[in-house]
């Protein structure tokens, strides 16, 4: 009942969406932390302006559908005089769209860290800094790794979104092979399957991780 | 390093196709049911099964003005095909009114149609070799020919300004990507799920020209008059309505509706209410 003709004869269109789907990803991964965590780092500041501004990112980002995100790059910005193709508008609206998940998870998990902990590091002498980087983040960071995992397969997910504006990407090339050949059932679940390939791994090494870490404590 | 990479896909390949088997493992029985139903479903003709309902389902276009629009106001489809749908029912079952309408797209109506979630499709659909082995058609229903949308004052005034360094927007699955890849090798097309997005992409200035055929593209310069239908038509595009293979008598009833439209002069009504102008007889 599956068509194996449609993967080996469409093999290279498959790889070339794989392939980009792959780079929007890592692109889109390392931007979103990024962002991410400079914007969980804004809303626990004693400051209240960039907490404010980290508020209304987050709430803003995330209480819309990730299409409009991704539409505003690819539609909206030219009118503004920034033209940018396909693959890098929905990269780009990918990044936003994920930092507002990652910031919160970030935030999260520092703020889970009991106050007590700050309190008795900082009164036995431990700068802002030391305190962070030994006694806050080490702990925070086992409790930030499942939410973060999630977000990242989320991320890979959410890639499929720049076969709207042409960007490309593995549902791209998936969508023109089923209309190509009208092999649809068969097209779209040899495009999961490449979504397993780079989901599953993450899936399993994030599982690995949290059970390491939590021997550690 | 090119060696490497070779053994890199062939080892995905395999990977692909041991997760794709487990996969198809797990749906098999939902597989199984669905093909049943089918069968049971061809013991009786479409047609009969149409008269049976007392509606026909027909698919057609929401996004494309002249053919099938919706109106956002009023919630109304409305165009060419649908006219030619209502006609249909008529000679049918007898009532212009029986008229289910379904959303397609160019990427969902032979889906829709091979899964029976519709009747028909009446959507700007060019008859084609390829198409034929997936669907039958009806005879010809409207003619068209491919042509381009830019953006008035653009360098593009035909077929010969297109080159490699042009993009060209289109629709996912539409046959105009084939004619002008086959006119224009190396030309660079992004395709849209849709009319409206691709129309949308060119007007966000993200390619040069937009192509498919000029009827639905006369539609959308009519929409927004910053746009303009250049050159010549460069194809011939004959609209067939789809039905699913091996329904002959669904054909034949609506061949003879198209014939009596014709003859009747309600298919030249129709053609000037939308068109604006009379059709071109052969």
């Amino acid at each position: 009942m599956l068509d194996f003709s449609i993967l080996t004869e469409h093999f290279p269109d498959y790889m070339a969406g794989f392939l980009n789907t792959i780079k929007a990803s890592v692109f889109a991964l390392i931007g979103s932390f990024i962002l991410g965590t400079i914007i969980a780092v804004m809303r626990i500041s004693k400051y209240r302006v960039l907490r404010a501004v980290g508020a209304v990112y987050v709430e803003f980002i995330r209480n819309i559908p990730i299409l409009i995100v991704v539409l505003f790059f690819f539609l909206g910005l030219p009118s503004l005089g920034v033209r940018l193709d396909g693959f890098t508008a929905g990269t780009l609206g990918l990044t936003v769209y994920t930092a507002a998940f990652i910031a919160e998870a970030i935030r999260a998990g520092i703020q889970s860290v009991p106050q007590g902990q700050s309190e008795a590091a900082r009164s036995s002498g431990m700068s802002y800094m030391q305190t962070m980087q030994h006694v806050i983040l080490p702990q925070a960071i086992k409790l930030v790794i499942p939410p973060l995992s999630n977000q990242f397969i989320n991320l890979i997910k959410n890639s499929s979104v720049l076969t709207i504006v042409a960007g490309l990407d593995l549902m791209y090339f998936a969508d023109i092979i089923s209309s190509d050949t009208y092999v649809t059932f068969s097209t779209y679940i040899f495009a999961a399957a490449f979504y397993l390939v780079l989901t599953l791994p993450l899936s399993f090494a994030a599982l690995a991780l949290e059970k390491r870490l939590a021997r550690s404590a | 390093m090119k060696k490497r990479s070779k053994k890199m896909s062939s080892a995905l390949l395999a990977g692909i196709v041991s997760v794709t088997a487990l996969l198809s493992a797990c749906t098999s029985t939902g597989g199984g049911t669905s093909a049943s139903g089918g069968s049971t479903d061809a013991a009786a003709s479409q047609l009969d099964a149409i008269k049976e309902r007392g509606t026909l389902v027909v698919g057609v276009k929401y996004d494309t003005k002249l053919f099938g629009l919706k109106d956002p106001a009023s919630g109304d489809v409305e165009g060419f095909d649908i006219d030619m749908a209502h006609a249909l029912a008529k000679s049918i079952l007898g009532d212009e009114s029986k008229v289910e309408l379904k959303e397609v797209t160019s990427k969902t109506r032979i889906p829709m149609l091979n899964n029976g979630d519709i009747d028909m499709v009446i959507a700007t659909m060019t008859i084609t070799d390829a198409r034929k082995k997936e669907v039958d058609f009806s005879d010809v229903y409207f003619q068209a020919g491919q042509s381009l949308l830019v953006k008035k004052g653009s360098s593009i005034t035909g077929i010969d300004d297109v080159t490699a360094d042009t993009t060209i927007m289109a629709a996912k699955g539409a046959t105009s990507i084939d004619n002008i890849e086959a006119k224009v090798p190396g030309v660079k097309v992004l395709q849209f799920d849709n009319y409206q997005d691709a129309f949308n992409a060119l007007k966000a200035g993200q390619g040069d020209a937009l192509t498919t055929d000029d009827a639905i593209l006369y539609g959308m310069a009519a929409q927004d008059p910053n746009y303009e239908v250049v050159g010549e038509p460069f194809s011939d595009e004959p609209y067939g309505i789809a039905i699913k293979k091996g329904e002959t008598t669904l054909v034949e009833a609506v061949n003879k509706g198209l014939a009596d439209l014709k003859s009747d002069g309600q298919y030249n009504e129709i053609y000037k209410k939308w068109i604006g102008k009379e059709p071109v007889t052969n």
